[in-house]
């Protein structure tokens, strides 16, 4: 058995960029590589616990921010928004031709054992704490640690 | 025992990812019997399963162009 490595930096948030980093988290994850996903500044707005807005935050330009980025149910399109009408309309043109959904690629990353970590240092200028995070977040972390964490470790930016 | 998984509605990535749960799930000694498409599945399938130390004992094609692999745990 071998023990290749991939880690993905989630940076941009973007609801088609976040389906290609988990295509390749799971598809990786199932084809026996160790997976980490490290989540930075708008890639953190998929793994809120609340899917829509909300303005969480220690003051009120954070969640001002946080208010108008909103969670996993608001991430744009990287092309062709349309004002945040596309990616429900990419939504139904996946669920026709039976490609997974983020949710679905979601749980199966869970079920794979893939590895989130935060961004501590964007966490903290958005004023976004793990409480406000999903469960499966195991650690808020700095570079260091995710450099050290992806030793030998093909590292993919999205 | 020998389970079955139908992976032929499955595209990119959830086609490894549910035969990869599905191996998970069952206990050593036990088979898995997957149909699946040709092309990406059938290319990439049965050879991840091997690298993962799975055996395959079968692989033939059906009738209507689609292949049934045996794996054991």
């Amino acid at each position: 058995m071998d023990h290749k490595k991939i880690s993905i930096v989630c940076f941009s948030g973007e609801f088609d960029k976040m389906l290609a980093a988990y295509t390749i988290a799971t598809g990786a994850a199932a084809t026996n590589r160790e997976v980490t996903m490290f989540f930075t500044f708008w890639g953190l707005n998929a793994l809120k616990k609340e899917r829509g807005r909300k303005a969480i935050g220690k003051d009120f330009l954070s969640r001002f921010f946080n208010w108008l980025m909103g969670g996993r149910s608001n991430l744009p399109l990287s092309r062709l928004n349309f004002g945040g009408m596309s990616p429900g309309l990419m939504s139904g043109m996946m669920r026709k031709n039976n490609v997974a959904q983020l949710d679905e690629l979601m749980e199966a990353a869970a079920a794979l054992g893939i590895r989130y970590f935060a961004c501590e240092m964007s966490m903290h200028i958005l004023g976004i704490t793990k409480d406000d995070l999903i469960d499966d977040v195991q650690s808020v972390v700095g570079v260091a640690t995710f450099l050290n964490e992806s030793e030998d470790a093909h590292i993919i930016f999205i | 025992m020998k389970h079955f998984l139908d992976i032929t509605r499955e595209t990119c990535p959830m086609t490894f990812v549910k035969v990869k749960l599905m191996l998970a799930k069952i206990n050593k000694g036990e088979q898995l019997e997957v149909l699946l498409n040709a092309g990406e599945p059938l290319e990439n399938v049965p050879r991840s399963c091997e690298e993962q130390g799975y055996t395959v004992l079968s692989l033939e094609a059906t009738d209507d162009n689609k292949h049934l692999l045996l794996l054991e745990k």
